[in-house]
């Protein structure tokens, strides 16, 4: 069946997308810079990180680009001091709710959520820490799971979903106490479902999973293929 | 022109931030020509002085001394600058901010010693109960990531700050 195009507005300029698109993938399609994080190409948009919020024309509250479908005719912002602000506020609650002590972490350098901090000018933390006590799972053969790293961004839930099609993590629990937990919250090492493919590693923004035997700074990821990979099998949602 | 008096202070850091500080080759000499270093670990004053103009603080507050130092320094300067991630976030001492200082010390100083096994009680300050950032108990003019952050970062900053000018630390400065 072929899809109705649709024209809309981004930051004033025209641009034509199909019907079904969202707001995200209207404005990539056009060369576009919208921050996000817990979207990756290839795998469902489940709008957890909020930093990918724009204003749209007519409605007073901020939505997630990428689980927005465009509408015709629709006037979309992705760039305002507002926008900024919030996007900056969504980084420092990400950062106050675990441990995320980028000087000692395996992803140092390499990490999304540092970039994305330093990219929106984040110098430091306006909320108090949360400093929780966070367990490591260690018991996987080849990778490691560090509670303390992790933004619940579902990237390697949807990954594993997916792409792998293993099933192998979920979250648990609601709002602070929230956790990604594997196979029916057994140690990873016991997940009998896992097929130790590694692409959760890769999809994973942060220093949360990562390859054993990489010490600081070491753990360089890339989730490009990943993207490849599922839209090359047809999986986006 | 009259100098500007800076000092420097090194709370719970590992003085990573002041390595950086000596790193920054000529760069000291420039800075010399424009500040007096009038208190900090790379001057003799015991005493921190009156009316400073810039602070660089290193370090994250973790006992009742850092707390006391912190607000005697607010007190007597102009402008107060958070170098580095300990003193920004608090960093590496705030990993044991989910321990309770009793287990933390009985770990370190009794099962952790191989010998004169016993918390330390005579000359050290109490330890908070957590390690927190700087700006947790004073105001800070400004906060400049890194641990630690990079020479040219730290002489970009001061430069801006006693030249009068808002550092613009846009994408130079990064946590980690
Ligand atoms: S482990 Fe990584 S990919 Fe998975 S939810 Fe946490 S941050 Fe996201
Ligand atoms: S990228 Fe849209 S909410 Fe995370």
């Amino acid at each position: 069946m072929p899809q109705r195009v649709l024209s809309i507005r981004i930051d004033g300029e025209l641009v034509s997308t199909t019907e079904g698109k969202t707001i995200l993938e209207a404005a990539r399609a056009s060369g576009k810079y919208i921050p996000t994080l817990c979207y990756l190409e290839g795998l469902s948009a489940v709008g957890a990180c909020r930093l990918c919020i724009v204003q749209v024309a007519g409605i007073d509250r901020l939505l997630p680009a990428c689980t927005t479908p465009v509408q015709n005719g629709m006037s979309v912002t992705t760039k305002s001091p507002k926008l900024a602000e919030y996007r900056r506020i969504a980084v420092e609650l990400l950062l106050v709710e675990r441990n995320h002590v980028c000087a000692v972490c395996v992803s140092n350098g390499h990490c999304e959520l540092q970039a994305m901090a330093c990219s929106l000018g984040v110098t430091h933390v306006r909320y108090p820490y949360d400093y929780p006590k966070l367990p490591v799972d260690m018991s996987h053969e080849r990778f490691v799971l560090d509670q303390n790293r992790c933004i619940l961004c579902t990237r390697c839930v949807r990954v594993c979903a997916e792409v792998e099609g293993a099933h192998v993590w979920e979250i648990i629990s609601r709002g602070i106490q929230a956790r990604l937990v594997s196979e029916l919250n057994q140690a990873w090492g016991d997940a009998a479902s896992c097929t130790n493919c590694g692409k959760c590693v890769q999809a994973c923004p942060t220093g949360a999973l990562s390859e054993k035997g990489h010490a600081v700074e070491e753990m360089v990821k890339r989730n490009d293929n990943i993207s490849a990979l599922a839209v090359w099998r047809g999986v986006e949602a | 022109m009259k100098k500007v008096r800076l000092a420097t202070v090194w709370l719970d850091g590992c003085s990573g931030c002041h390595m950086s500080l000596l790193d920054m080759d000529a760069g000291v000499i420039a800075l010399a020509g424009q500040a007096d270093i009038v208190y900090g670990p790379l001057v003799d004053a015991q005493e921190f002085p009156e009316e400073v103009d810039v602070t660089l603080v290193e370090g994250a507050v973790s006992s009742q001394d850092d707390v006391n130092r912190i607000q005697k320094i607010r007190a007597r300067t102009r402008i107060l600058v958070a170098l580095g991630d300990c003193a920004v976030t608090s960093n590496v001492p705030s990993m044991r901010n989910s321990i309770p200082v009793n287990r933390l010390l009985q770990r370190v100083y009794v099962e952790g010693a191989q010998e004169n096994k016993g918390l330390p009680v005579d000359g050290v300050p109490q330890l908070l109960k957590q390690a927190c950032p700087v700006h947790d108990f004073v105001k800070v003019d400004l906060h400049v990531p890194g641990c630690p952050p990079s020479s040219q970062v730290i002489l970009g900053v001061v430069s801006d700050v006693l030249a009068g000018r808002k550092p613009d630390l846009g994408s130079k400065a990064r946590f980690g």
